[in-house]
Parts: structure tokens; sequence; C-alpha cells
């Protein structure tokens, strides 16, 4: 078991309605060097979240402290830019459990399915309204309903489903991972490779 | 059997499935892994922690590129901490049985540059490396694309990783390119088209004459950067050309082995009434040189015109305007002539030996701009070797550059070479980003030709103006 199971994620949420969020932002690569997978959090949009000094920016939500929660709420193409899984690793550290975002960049997405994240990728109409809701009070829920499939706004009960593969959603609710999977048809692998003349 | 018309991402994609999960993922097989100093440490440990060895070490291969320093390569690598990454590498490479180009090696580079140098990139290949620029193998017709350092660790325990196949897009470009526009100029056309997210959730084949009729060095810098626009990865055919740059590469096979392997990749084209989810088409001459003006790679232009008015795009115009503002850029001014401070040559996009030739051929005779710091750094050893080999170093030298030593270099600034905050650089690798090259730098995408341009003339330069 590789991570922490996820069903039903009752929270508030962290808002950044800012377009193509890369991975550049989210960790910067300065911050690659660790040969461990521990302390990303303290540097995730670390130079969004803090002056040359390392005194925060105080306009940069992280460092509001009215706004917290284990969902962060992006806006549209989020994720874009490297391979670097440390950029989940990074918002996995700090504490948040789902990224909402009308559109998440490939790759960022299976990374962030692979370590425990979920994406919930709403319609703009409902990111916009996630966004209102917020910005009207920083205290709104939203609840993430894996097994339903299904992200509500509590206060207003505005609901939409989102997308997710079988096979995601059951490791995902189980806290299984991908090469548990892979693990389990090693034979069926071996078998394949001897035919692949490579 | 059937005759259905397939495309060639499907005849290489499906040759690789190994199962096929319901309402899932296809559990696919990896032919060949390129792992470097960054992403691989944490996949390592993972291994270890759950007990796990590596099923093929043979198909992996290891180089350290990233976070190397690109002067004094001999001495002990200063910073602390990229020392114990590339000390990892090696310990790992050791341990598990796994080929190693370590600093110092002559085979040493950019992995994405020696994989295809050294003949390790074949035709109808499966590629993956955990970097998103491994797309730059899709030009010999192999699917090809990055990976996170959970999906390291699957290739490494079973050679295998999941993965939900993509929809297929073409891109089509015909035509007869115009004078100074090279192939970073048309992928940055592309791109600025379709923009930075345009092409999420697909995988893109190249096709039409300018393609066609482009080296592998210039197919390799378009698939290098179909991430840009959001693609998994992006692929080329593989022809005549492919099988010339191929043969007789050390681990390209050779003989008996060679014929064979070429009646297979002659079978790797995208059938006549094959279906695509969706294509474009673009006409060649429409393509001027490029350059970005703002922080993503979509935010392209072509030198001759002004910044866009954000009313004129598609998108969020508070992002726009914060983009440029980090830019120090304003809307509808002209780039031609603005101040550049640093120029840099190289990264897996721009640092193979055309590249180099198409920077000398501005340079040679002229004079490097006293307000210019330049960093010219090849792609690999190999690529260092020709640079000597074919004169270029002394038009180089003469001009008043220095060559640097391999490796990413100012791509990514994980070394010492990174571009000081609101310094201004024309580079010729593959992100713009906020702080991609330093925090608080500014960088301005574009080819070898406008990079030369601008080194020589300490602004941002139409090139066709110095040819
Ligand atoms: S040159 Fe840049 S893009 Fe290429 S592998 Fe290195 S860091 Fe990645």
């Amino acid at each position: 078991m590789a991570y922490d199971k996820f069903t039903i994620l009752t929270s508030t949420a962290v808002p950044m309605p800012v377009e193509n969020v890369d991975t550049d932002q989210i960790i910067p690569a300065r911050f690659l060097k660790a040969t461990e997978r521990k302390g990303f959090g303290d540097n995730l949009f670390k130079d969004w979240r803090y002056n040359n000094d390392g005194s925060p920016k105080q306009d940069f939500v992280l460092n509001n402290p009215i706004y917290k929660g284990k969902i962060l709420v992006g806006g549209k193409n989020f994720g874009s830019g490297s391979s670097r899984e440390h950029a989940a690793w990074a918002i996995y550290d700090y504490g948040f459990r789902c990224v909402v975002s009308s559109f998440f960049a490939d790759i960022f997405k299976g990374n962030a399915l692979n370590i425990g994240i979920l994406p919930v990728q709403v319609s703009p109409v409902f990111l916009d309204k996630i966004f209102t809701a917020i910005e009207a009070n920083p205290e709104t829920e939203l609840e993430v309903n894996l097994p339903a499939q299904t992200i509500t706004i509590l206060a207003t009960g505005e609901q939409e489903s989102f997308d997710i593969n079988g096979y995601k959603k059951h490791n995902m609710t189980n806290g299984f991972d991908d090469i548990d999977y892979l693990q389990a048809m090693k034979e069926e692998i071996k078998t394949f490779a001897a035919m692949r003349i490579v | 059997m059937s005759n259905k018309p397939l495309t060639l991402f499907d005849k290489v994609w499906d040759a690789h499935v190994v199962r096929k999960i319901e309402d899932g993922p296809d559990v696919f097989f990896i032919d060949r892994h390129f792992i470097h100093e960054v992403t691989s440490p944490v996949a390592f440990l993972g291994l270890q922690s759950r007990g796990l060895g590596v099923m093929f070490p043979q198909h992996t291969f290891a180089t350290a590129d990233h976070n190397t320093p690109t002067i004094n390569q001999h001495l002990p690598v200063e910073d602390g901490l990229s020392a114990i990454q590339l000390k990892a590498l090696e310990t790992n490479s050791a341990k598990y049985g796994i080929s190693h180009w370590g600093l110092g090696n002559p085979k040493n580079g950019i992995v994405h540059v020696v994989g295809p140098e050294n003949g390790i990139t074949l035709p109808g290949m499966t590629i993956v490396c955990g970097d998103s620029h491994t797309s730059t193998h899709g030009a010999f017709g192999a699917i090809a694309f990055g990976i996170g350092t959970s999906e390291v660790e699957m290739v490494l325990s079973s050679q295998c990783i999941m993965q939900p196949k993509p929809k297929k897009m073409r891109i089509n470009v015909n035509g007869a390119l115009s004078k100074a526009v090279t192939p970073k100029d048309v992928v940055l056309y592309i791109i600025a088209k379709l923009t930075a997210a345009g092409a999420t959730g697909y995988f893109v084949e190249y096709a039409g004459d300018v393609f066609e009729n482009m080296s592998m060095e210039g197919r390799m810098t378009v698939c290098n950067m179909s991430i840009e626009m959001g693609a998994r990865g992006g692929m080329i055919a593989p022809d005549e050309t492919t099988f010339a740059y191929i043969k007789g590469r050390e681990k390209a096979p050779k003989g008996e082995a060679w014929d064979k392997a070429l009646v297979y990749w002659k079978t790797l084209k995208t059938d006549e009434g094959a279906t695509f989810d969706i294509e474009y088409h673009f006409d060649a001459a429409d393509i001027e040189p490029m350059i970005t003006y703002g922080t993503n790679p979509g935010m392209g232009m072509s030198i001759s015109k002004s910044i866009p008015k954000a009313a004129d795009l598609e998108g969020g115009v508070a992002s726009y305007a914060k983009s440029l503002a980090y830019m120090g850029f304003e809307e509808d001014e002209q780039m031609i002539g603005k101040k550049v401070d640093y120029v840099f040559v190289g990264s897996c996009t721009n640092g193979r030996i055309e590249d180099f030739r198409a920077f000398a051929s501005i340079v040679k005779g002229r004079k490097k701009a006293d307000n210019i710091t330049a960093w010219i750094v090849p792609g690999s050893h190999i690529v260092e070797q020709q640079i000597k080999d074919e004169g270029i170093l002394d038009i180089l030298t003469e001009a008043g550059f220095q060559l640097r030593q391999p490796g990413c270099s100012a791509c990514l600034a994980m070394n010492d070479d990174k571009i000081p905050a609101g310094k201004y650089a024309v580079s010729t690798s593959n992100r713009n980003f906020e702080g991609r090259q330093g925090p608080g730098a500014r960088t301005m995408l574009a080819s070898p030709l406008m990079a030369a341009a601008a080194a020589v003339t300490g602004v941002v330069t139409d090139p066709r103006d110095l040819l």
C-alpha cells in the first residue's frame, strides 16, 4: 500500500485562479536535488510564496491565513511543463489531497494519481462557481466524493460529476498503486518480453 | 485478417500492449529506458523499500546531465547536493548492472542527445525517461514520452508502465520554408497556433514535406517541443534520412540484424485512409523566424510582428497581463531592438551539431556584443568533438565566444548557469516559464540563428538581416 486511501474528502479549499500553473512554479528546479522524498512542501510555489530574503509574500494565497484546506483549486491547464513528480510530492507534502481545475496537463495528472492526489476536472463554469463561492466566503467547504465521482459546493448544494477510470478509482479508494499491480503480473511480462525482438 | 488502415502511432502502440485493463490503462511494455540523476534516486529508494530488483537492466541507460557543471568537469562537483545525486546515479547503476555514462565519460551528455547519437534510439520502439522532453526520440518513429518517478520505479521493476492510450493528432506542414526559418521556428509556430495546452491528451504525428525534408537533428528539435503544447509526445515516420542517421552507430543493429530491422522499420508509416482524432494543416510559407515574448512556449510570435493584445487572444486577460509584467513587456510592442543580456545555445532542443553550425554561420566574421554573456553548451561530448573537428570552435573563439562542457546547463538552471533576476536571455532551450532559467530570469525562446543575431548585436535582431 503506497498512500492513504481516498474516499470522501470534505474540506475548505485554497483558490489559485491562475492559468497555466506550470511545474517550475509548483517546485522550482533548484529544489530537485534531493535523493529522498521529503520536505518538498516547504518549497511548494517557492518563488510565488517567498521574497528573495525568505520573507513571505503577503499577497500570495498560501500566505493568507483565511485560506486553508486539503483542496487546491487552480486555473486552466494546471501542472503543465516537466515530468517532475516532485511537483505532485510538494503538493501532497504541503497537505493537499485533491487538486481541482478545468484542465490538467497529462503528465501531472498521471503523477498525481500515482501518489494519491486526486485530480478533479470540472467544467469551466463550475470552476468559476467554486472560485466565486470561496471569494464570497473562504469558509466554503467542498465535498469530493470519489466513490460517487461528484464534487459539491456544500453551502449551495451545487454539484458536478467528474471522470476517473475504474482502475484508478479502485486503486485510490484502496490505497493500491500500479507497482503492486505490475508485480502481480511479472510472469506475463517476461513472456511478452521474450517474444519482442529488441 | 482485417486490413483496417492504421496510423504509425497505432502500429507502435499496439505492438507494446502486454495487457488491456477494462476501464483502465494498458499495461505498456518499454523497450528503452533512460535515467538521469534528478528523477531516479527516489525510484531506486522505492525499489529498495519494496525489496524489488531491476527486471531488465540491459534496457536502462543512465547519463548524468541535469545538474552537472559546464566548466571544469574534471574537478569534483562543488555543489554538495548535486554531487550526492550524481554519486547516487553511479552507485545505483553499478548496484543493478545498468550502463552509466557519468561525468567525464566520452559518451556523456544530455540524455536526449546521447540516446540517438549512440544508436540506442531506434524506430518502432517505446522509450521513456523521467524527463518530459523524452518526446525528442519520436523523431525516429518511436513512441517516446516523459514519465514521473513512480513510473521510473515501475519500469525498473517490471519494464512496464500503465498508460491509457492517448488520442491521435496529425500536424501537416507543407511547402517550402523561407530563408532563416529553422525547425525551431516551425515548432514554435505550431505551438503558438495550438497554444501551450492545445495538444493535451494527444499524441502527435508530424507529416508533410517540411518534415520529410528535414534532417534528423531538425526532426528531433520539433519532436522535442511536442510537450510544450501539452502533447504526450510527437513522432515522425522513419525514412531513408532516419536509416542513414542510424546506420553504423554504436548500438544500432549490424549485418543481418540490420537488414531484418530495416524491413520492419519500412512498415512504420501511417496507412492511406487511417484516421486521426484531429488534424491540422499549416503552410510553410506562413512561417517566419519566431521568438517568444511571454512565460509559456505558446506565447510566440513572428519576429517582424508586435506583441499581441490580450483582447485578440483566447484565455485569461489576468494571466496574460501577469505574464507580460513578468517579462517587462507591453502589448503591441515590437520585439526587434529589445535589449538582451544573455544568450544560451544548447539543451536537448538545440544542442546538436547542426545548431552550432547555424550559430556559427551568423557569428562568422563578427564579434560578440560587449553587453552579452554567452553560454555555448554542446549537448554531448560527441557534439563537442564535432564542433572542434569542423572548425566551428575557431569561429567562436575568433568572435569572442567560449565553448563550455556538455550538460543541460541554463535550460533548467540546476547548476551554476543561472540567468540573474530581471535579466533577458535569448535561449535556444524549450521553456520560458517564470524562473526556469534562474529565479526572476526572463527568457525569450528562439532558434540558434536568432540567438546568434542577438549575440553579435546585443539586442533582439531579425536573423534575416545578417544572412
Ligand atoms: S536540456 Fe533541458 S529539457 Fe533537455 S533534458 Fe536537460 S533539462 Fe530537460
